[in-house]
C-alpha cells in the first residue's frame, strides 16, 4: 500500500508541472495587471516602467522559468495587487474556506443520511415522497438566489441571524476559527445551510437509491430470515454497504465544495479564497491564480488518495494496487 | 439589536451637545484593499483608506477643486518652481511634528517601489529637485513650466519618515509603519473582509463624530444593499440602480447623491485604414475608415438617445454629457448642450459622407467595470441600428476587456473617465498620441487634432489658474465640436444609509467616515 501510494505522489508532480504551465500561459495570453491596475493619468512612460518593473517585459519562457526555479525552492511569487507572498495570502484565507466548507459537508452528510434512509425505507409515504420533492428544489435552485432570499428572510425581515462576514475568531492551534463562539456560530450558520444544499440533495438522493437496492439483496433478505431487529438489519448490514458511492462522492464533492465555495462567499462576504480567487482574475494577479489553481489541485489529489484508502477499508475486495493490463 | 436600535437616536441627541459620545460607523466598501501601504499602487479602493490615515499637502473639497490640506499655502516662486508651507503645528499620529523633511521622503518614496503595478510616479517624476528651505516650507523644482504641481500632489500621501524608511507593504499592513497625520488611525487590517479604524486625537481637522470606524469590504451588489437593510451596516457605497427605488422608498433609510466626476464615452478608432470589425453590411471590406470622417461621428452622436440611457437603463443615477468632464470640474464650459437626439439629421450625415446604407462595426465593452455597462452598450447598439448603423455588442470582464483594449484591438470601445479638470482629461484622451512626451496615452482611437494639442499643452504650462481655466475651456469647446469621441453621460455616485446619517457627497466617488455626521 505504501509503494501505491508514493506512485501516487510522483505522478501528481507531473499533474502539478502541467496545470503550472497551463495556468500560466493562459493568464500570459489575457494580458497583464498594469493595464487594469495602472492610473488614468499615467503616461506611457509609467506604463513601461511598470510593466518592467514586474518583469513582465521578458519573453514567456524566461518568466516560466524564473518562476519554475523559485517554486521549486518553495516561492510562489508576490502577488502583483497585494504586494505580499502569494502562497501567505491564499493560506491566510484558507481556514475561514476550509471551516465553511466542513460546516456544509456536516450539514449535508448529517441531514442527509437518515433523510435519505427514511425515504429509501417508505419510497411511498408521505414524508418519503417530501423528502425528494425537496431535493429536487435542493438541486435545481441556483445557490445565489437561495443565498439572497436566506439573507432577506432571516436578516433583513426577521432580524435572526447577521446578513454577511465572518464571526470573531479564536486561535485553535495557530488557526483562527469562528465556530466557537456564539456570535461565530450565528454567521456561519446561512452559508453553511447554502452552500450545503447541494450537496443534501445529492446525498439524499444517493442514500435512497442505494437503501431501495439494497433492501431487495439476498443478504438483508438473509438477515431479516434470521430475525435480526430492523435497528440492526438497516443500521449495520444496509447502510455499510451503501456507503461506498457515496464515500466516493463526499470526498469529491469535499473538495468541491472548497474550490467553488465562492458563489455562496461571494453573496455571504465570507473572507476566504473564493473571493481571493475572483478578485485576483479580476486583475489579472498572476502569481496568486498560479498558487490557488495548484494548491487546489493539490488538494483533489490526496482528497482522491484518502477516498481509494477509505475504500479498501469499507470493503475488504477492493485492494490497492495499479491496474493491469 | 433591540436595544441598539434605541440606543442609536439617544446617542445621535447626545452626540450633537457632547461630541465625545462613543459612536461607531459600519461602512459597506464596494472593492477589494490590496495595502495600507499609500504609495504602493494607485486604485481608488487603497487611497480611500489612505486619506482616512493620511494627508496630502494639498486636498481636494467635495466638488474636486483645491484646497488646502497639509500645506496652508502654495505660490508658484517663478515659472519653475512651487513653494508649499506646512501648517504650523502639524502632527503624525504618534506625537512627532509633520516637516519639510516627511514631504521629501513622502515625494521620494514612490519611485523606489519597483514592483508596483500601478505606481504614483506619474505625480512626482516632474519634480525634479526639492529644496527644504525651513522645517515647514518647501520648494520643487520642475523641468519645465508646470501648472499641475499642486494637484499632482494631492495624490501623494505624506508618511512619517520615521516610520515609513524601509519599510514594506507587511509593516504598513500591520500599522507599525503606517503612521500618517489623518483623522483616524489603524486598528486592524484584515484582508479581504474589513479594515478598522480608530480615531486619531492628535488630528488637528474638524473631530470626526466616530471613534471607531469599520470600512467592510462588500464588493456583491446584492450584498451589500442587504447588509443595510438588515442593519447590519450604517452606510453603503455604489448603490445599484436597480435597488435605488427599493432604498428611497423605505423611510428607514436615505440616499445622498451627486454627480460625479465620471463621464462614459465611446472611443472610435480613427486611423487612415478601416479598423478590423468595421465591414459594409454584407462583411465586406471598406474602401476607407467611416470613424475617420467627423460627419459620421456627429451622425453617431446625434443616434444617441441620452435621456432615454439615463432614464431607462441608469434608473436616473446620471446626467446627459455635453463635455469631456463632469459640470463641476476645472475647465468644463457651462454653455454647451448635449447632442440632441435626432435620427433624421444622422441619416442625412451618414449619406453626405457616403454611407446611405451604413456599416456594420464591433461596438466593445466591459461588463463589470462602469454602472451598468453592458447594458448601455446593448442600447447604444440598438440606437445605432435606427440609423443603418449594425453594431455588434462584444462585452467583455475588465480582465480581458482592457488589455485588447489598450492594445487597439476594438473599433469602437467603452472607457469611463475621472478626471481633476479637462485640460488633463483632454491630454490623456484626445490629444495626439506621442509617447516621448506623454500625449494621449489613452487615446484608443488615435484622434490628432493639432490645434487642440497646441492650446492643452499651453494650459498645462500656464501657472496662473484664471488664465488656464479659459485656455481650458477654449480647447474643450474646439475638441467638442470635432468629437473625438461619443460622449454619453456623466455617471451619478449614491451613498445609501440609515435615516439619522448625513453625508456631504463627492464627485471623486469617495467614502471618508470622518464626512459622515449624524443629523
Amino acid at each position: 500500500m505504501l509503494a501505491y501510494v508514493i506512485r501516487r505522489l510522483l505522478q501528481s508532480v507531473v499533474v502539478l508541472f502541467v496545470m503550472s504551465l497551463l495556468v500560466f500561459v493562459g493568464v500570459y495570453a489575457i494580458g497583464n495587471p498594469v493595464d487594469i491596475l495602472i492610473n488614468p493619468n499615467a503616461d506611457q512612460e509609467d506604463i513601461e516602467r511598470a510593466i518592467r518593473g514586474l518583469g513582465l517585459d521578458k519573453p514567456l519562457w524566461e518568466q516560466y522559468f524564473v518562476f519554475l526555479q523559485r517554486a521549486l525552492a518553495g516561492d510562489l511569487g508576490r502577488s502583483f495587487a497585494y504586494n505580499v507572498p502569494a502562497l501567505q495570502l491564499i493560506l491566510e484565507r484558507m481556514p475561514a474556506t476550509l471551516e465553511l466548507a466542513t460546516a456544509a459537508m456536516l450539514i449535508a452528510i448529517v441531514l442527509g443520511l437518515p433523510l435519505g434512509l427514511w425515504a429509501g425505507l417508505k419510497p411511498e409515504s408521505f414524508a418519503g415522497k417530501a423528502i425528494m420533492t425537496g431535493s429536487i428544489l435542493g438541486f435545481s435552485l441556483p445557490t445565489f438566489w437561495v443565498g439572497l432570499m436566506l439573507i432577506m428572510v432571516f436578516s433583513v425581515y426577521l432580524g435572526w441571524l447577521p446578513s454577511n462576514g465572518r464571526g470573531p475568531t479564536t486561535d485553535v492551534l495557530g488557526v483562527p476559527v469562528s465556530f466557537l463562539s456564539w456570535d461565530g456560530i450565528r454567521h456561519l450558520v446561512m452559508p453553511a445551510t447554502n452552500l450545503a444544499l447541494f450537496k443534501l440533495s445529492l446525498i439524499i438522493r444517493l442514500t435512497r437509491a442505494g437503501t431501495r437496492e439494497a433492501l431487495l439483496q439476498d443478504y438483508v433478505k438473509f438477515a431479516r430470515a434470521k430475525g435480526l431487529s430492523n435497528a440492526r438489519v438497516v443500521g449495520v448490514h444496509v447502510l455499510k454497504n451503501i456507503l461506498i458511492p457515496i464515500v466516493t462522492v463526499i470526498g469529491l464533492e469535499f473538495g468541491s465544495v472548497i474550490a467553488f465555495a465562492i458563489v455562496t462567499e461571494t453573496v455571504f462576504a465570507w473572507p476566504g479564497m473564493g473571493k481571493l480567487i475572483i478578485d485576483s482574475i479580476n486583475v489579472l494577479d498572476r502569481p496568486v491564480i498560479v498558487a490557488y489553481l495548484l494548491i487546489i489541485v493539490t488538494l483533489f489529489i490526496f482528497i482522491n488518495l484518502a477516498v481509494d484508502v477509505a475504500y479498501s477499508m469499507l470493503d475488504p475486495r477492493v485492494r490497492l494496487a495499479d491496474a493491469k493490463g | 439589536m433591540i436595544l441598539r436600535a434605541l440606543l442609536a437616536p439617544l446617542c445621535a441627541a447626545l452626540l450633537a451637545a457632547a461630541p465625545a459620545c462613543a459612536a461607531d460607523l459600519r461602512i459597506g466598501m464596494s472593492a477589494d484593499v490590496t495595502s495600507i501601504d499609500p504609495h504602493f499602487v494607485n486604485i481608488t479602493p487603497n487611497n480611500n483608506v489612505a486619506w482616512h490615515l493620511f494627508e496630502a499637502l494639498t486636498h481636494v473639497d467635495e466638488n474636486v477643486r483645491l484646497v488646502p490640506g497639509l500645506a496652508e499655502s502654495w505660490r508658484p516662486v517663478d515659472s519653475t518652481t512651487w513653494e508649499f508651507r506646512l501648517r504650523k503645528g502639524a502632527r503624525f499620529s504618534d506625537g512627532a511634528e509633520v516637516t519639510t523633511e516627511d514631504v521629501a521622503f513622502s515625494i521620494d518614496r514612490p519611485a523606489t517601489l519597483t514592483t508596483s503595478p500601478g505606481p504614483f510616479t506619474t505625480f512626482t517624476r516632474p519634480i525634479i529637485a526639492k529644496e527644504v528651505v525651513d522645517r515647514h516650507t518647501i520648494r520643487l523644482r520642475t523641468a519645465a513650466p508646470y501648472a499641475m504641481v499642486p494637484y499632482d500632489l494631492n495624490s501623494i500621501f505624506i508618511v512619517s519618515k520615521k516610520a515609513a524608511a524601509g519599510a514594506s507593504t507587511e509593516d504598513f499592513n500591520s500599522g507599525k509603519s503606517a503612521i500618517g497625520s489623518g483623522p483616524y488611525k489603524l486598528a486592524r487590517f484584515a484582508r479581504g473582509d474589513r479594515v478598522e479604524l480608530v480615531r486619531n486625537d492628535s488630528y488637528q481637522g474638524p473631530q470626526p463624530a466616530w471613534d471607531r470606524v469599520i470600512l467592510r469590504i462588500v464588493p456583491n451588489d446584492g450584498a451589500r444593499v442587504t447588509a443595510l437593510l438588515a442593519g447590519d451596516l450604517d452606510a453603503i457605497e455604489y448603490v445599484p440602480t436597480a435597488d435605488l427605488r427599493r432604498v428611497r422608498s423605505t423611510p428607514r433609510f436615505r440616499l445622498e447623491q451627486k454627480v460625479s466626476w465620471r463621464t462614459i464615452f465611446f472611443t472610435l478608432d480613427q486611423r487612415r485604414a478601416p479598423p478590423a470589425g468595421v465591414t459594409d453590411k454584407g462583411g465586406r471590406p471598406l474602401d476607407r475608415n467611416p470613424f475617420a470622417d467627423p460627419r459620421v461621428r456627429e451622425a453617431m452622436s446625434k443616434a444617441i438617445n441620452r435621456q432615454a440611457i439615463v432614464e431607462r437603463v441608469m434608473d436616473g443615477a446620471a446626467v446627459p454629457a455635453s463635455n469631456l468632464v463632469a459640470p463641476a470640474i476645472f475647465g468644463h464650459v457651462a454653455g454647451l448642450e448635449p447632442e440632441p437626439y435626432d435620427v433624421e439629421g444622422a441619416r442625412k450625415l451618414l449619406a453626405e459622407a457616403g454611407f446611405p446604407q451604413g456599416f456594420a462595426t464591433v461596438l466593445a465593452a466591459p461588463n463589470n467595470r462602469y454602472l451598468n455597462d453592458d447594458q448601455i452598450a446593448q442600447t447604444v447598439a440598438q440606437l445605432l441600428a435606427r440609423i443603418g448603423i449594425e453594431a455588434k455588442v462584444h462585452a467583455l470582464p475588465l480582465a480581458a476587456y482592457f488589455p485588447k483594449a489598450r492594445n487597439l484591438e476594438f473599433p469602437m470601445a467603452m472607457l469611463g473617465w475621472g478626471s481633476f479638470s479637462g485640460d488633463l482629461a483632454l491630454r490623456s484622451l484626445a490629444l495626439t498620441y506621442d509617447a516621448d512626451r506623454g500625449l494621449g496615452a489613452w487615446n484608443w482611437g488615435r484622434y490628432g487634432n493639432p490645434g487642440l494639442d497646441r492650446l492643452v499643452v499651453q494650459a498645462l504650462a500656464t501657472v496662473d489658474e484664471r488664465k488656464r481655466e479659459g485656455i481650458a475651456q477654449e480647447a474643450m469647446r474646439l475638441a467638442m465640436a470635432d468629437r473625438p469621441v461619443i460622449l454619453l453621460h456623466h455617471q451619478v455616485a449614491t451613498w445609501a444609509m440609515r435615516r439619522e446619517l448625513r453625508y456631504a457627497a463627492r464627485t471623486d466617488e469617495y467614502t471618508f467616515a470622518h464626512q459622515f455626521r449624524p443629523q
